[in-house]
């Protein structure tokens, strides 16, 4: 079992939510988080006083899938969440020794899905 | 002059300013994305500092000034408030002064173009925006406003009837915000992405404020403390109130649940249907002109919006075009001289003049907001760009346009 994160544009959730649809991923944790990778932050400015290289918003989903799963959704997630340039992101794979469904205290693959 | 009167006219004049910010301004932010909501409260603010100036230094005289003879617009005459001071001008209000006259005025040439923002927002570049606002004002705004409501516009000579402004206010800005939205494209992600109000306590409070002050903009003008200020009072309150009503209705009936954004956006389209008509027809019509504008502008939200395939992102076109539309036609079906003996009598009490009158200003006051607009767009697109560029859009024009945020994430 992997546990998958992976960091995307805000604007790209909706794409990379149907392209993980079409590998039958259908389970994921959204949340908004804010980041910065090579892709400074904007300038802002309030009543004259700047705020320099702030953190960008960004999404963060994290999806635990068995073996199978792994390179289907990672490419799902590349392709749906690229755009070319910087600020696209990044996916992050973990292993995950371990998965229990609270409701009927199942464990491992089977509580997965 | 008369006391009474002018402090009416001036509360009128405070509670109309008070449409556009806060009440329009929180309208449309709470119904665009987190990442806009600046860029529309700073389009609504900026409007009422720059066409506030346009209005006192030109657009007042240009409007109402004295006619050129053609009945097509006002002279300069009046350009920088030159002869409008503490004496009424009795053509317009002969009971107040002139100044009074031309501020409360001031507040609709406001508020008008601030009603087309909701067409065109989450992609406009703010710089071309206020360019084109200006222009918009003094070639859209001004002209019509001369043509309906100044002294010797071909229109008011033709007897057509606009209390409040469903055509200068509504139909204008309704028609020419339909023209922007399809000139300036769609948004991006459209039909891919939601676009989901941010934040509906905003919006409802921001149509509460509308409904407010829209007692200045309809009552108000009576131009006096008056039996007909009271009628347009009544008459904007009880449309209101059934608009808000039968779109709640209709909701529940189609989807199984009445939301507030209906009931608002309801309420909305019944002040605007109610507009042009509140000093002409009796409470009960205005009822029946109330029901009837939720069920159209419904239809042409609901249904014809996405048929057709344009980006009017908060339905400017279909509640203040359609809205103002209806309310225009509807001045001439049910105006009655009992309520208003400067004004006619309607298709209900036997008579088809003002009916027909009223159908060709639905006309030519769309043909010739749509088409200078166009004008417009087409010249400060080619001088300026009217659309930020699309990695802009993407981040919001709070951070790109406007250099700050509305709402932080961590402290």
């Amino acid at each position: 079992m992997k546990y998958i994160i992976a960091i995307i544009q805000p604007h790209k959730l909706e794409e990379v939510k149907q392209a993980l649809e079409d590998v039958e991923v259908n389970l994921m944790t959204v949340s908004n988080v804010l980041g910065r990778g090579r892709q400074k932050g904007l300038t802002e400015y309030y009543r004259g006083a700047k705020e320099v290289g702030s953190l960008l918003k960004k999404v963060k989903l994290e999806i635990a899938v068995n073996e199978d799963f792994v390179e289907p959704a990672v490419n799902a997630i590349v392709k749906s969440a690229r755009s070319g340039e910087v600020g696209d992101g990044k996916i992050f794979v973990l292993d995950l020794p371990s998965v229990i469904r609270i409701r009927t205290g199942e464990r491992g693959s089977a509580a997965i899905g | 002059m008369n006391s009474g009167d002018t402090a009416w006219v001036l509360t009128s004049t405070a509670l109309v300013m008070l449409m556009t910010i806060p009440g329009l301004a929180f309208f449309y932010g709470g119904l665009v994305r987190r990442k806009n909501v600046l860029s529309i409260l700073m389009q609504c603010f900026i409007i009422m500092c720059v066409i506030s100036l346009q209005w006192v230094l030109f657009g007042y005289s240009l409007a109402f000034g004295p006619d050129t003879g053609q009945g097509i617009i006002g002279s300069l005459d009046w350009a920088g408030l030159r002869h409008v001071g503490g004496l009424p001008f009795k053509d317009y209000a002969e009971t107040i002064p002139h100044s009074v006259f031309m501020i409360f005025q001031c507040m609709f040439a406001v508020i008008t173009p601030a009603l087309m923002i909701g067409a065109f927002a989450e992609r406009i570049k703010f710089s071309s925006f206020l360019v084109f606002t200006i222009l918009w004002a003094t070639f859209v705004y001004d002209p019509l406003a001369h043509w309906l409501w100044g002294t010797g516009g071909w229109l008011k000579n033709l007897g057509a009837l606009d209390f409040a402004g469903g055509i200068v206010v509504h139909t204008s800005s309704g028609v020419s915000a339909l023209v922007m939205c399809i000139l300036l494209g769609k948004r991006v992600g459209y039909k891919k992405e939601p676009f989901r109000p941010h934040n509906l306590p905003f919006t409802v409070l921001g149509a509460a404020l509308l409904w407010f002050g829209w007692f200045g903009f309809n009552a108000g003008s009576a131009l006096a403390a008056n039996d007909l200020a009271a009628n347009a009072f009544v008459a904007t309150h009880v449309a209101t109130a059934a608009a808000g009503l039968t779109w709640a209705l209709i909701e529940w009936q189609q989807h199984g649940a009445p939301t507030v954004l209906g009931v608002s956006t309801g309420a909305v389209a019944g002040l605007v249907a109610i507009t042009p008509a509140c000093g002409f027809v009796n409470p009960m019509n205005a009822i029946f002109i109330g029901m009837l504008v939720s069920l159209f502008c419904y239809i042409a939200i609901a249904y014809i919006k996405g048929k057709l395939g344009y980006d009017d992102a908060l339905d400017v076109f279909g509640v203040h075009g359609v809205g103002g539309m209806w309310g225009t036609i509807a001045t001439g079906i049910f105006a009655e001289k009992a309520v208003n003996a400067a004004g006619a009598n309607g298709l209900f009490l036997g008579d088809i003049h003002q009916f027909l009158v009223q159908c060709m200003l639905i006309l030519v006051a769309p043909v010739f907001a749509g088409v200078v607009t166009w004008i417009l767009f087409k010249a400060v697109d080619a001088l300026m760009g009217m659309r930020v560029e699309k990695k802009d859009e993407i981040v919001g024009l709070d951070l790109t346009q406007q250099s700050e945020a509305a709402y932080t994430v961590i402290e």
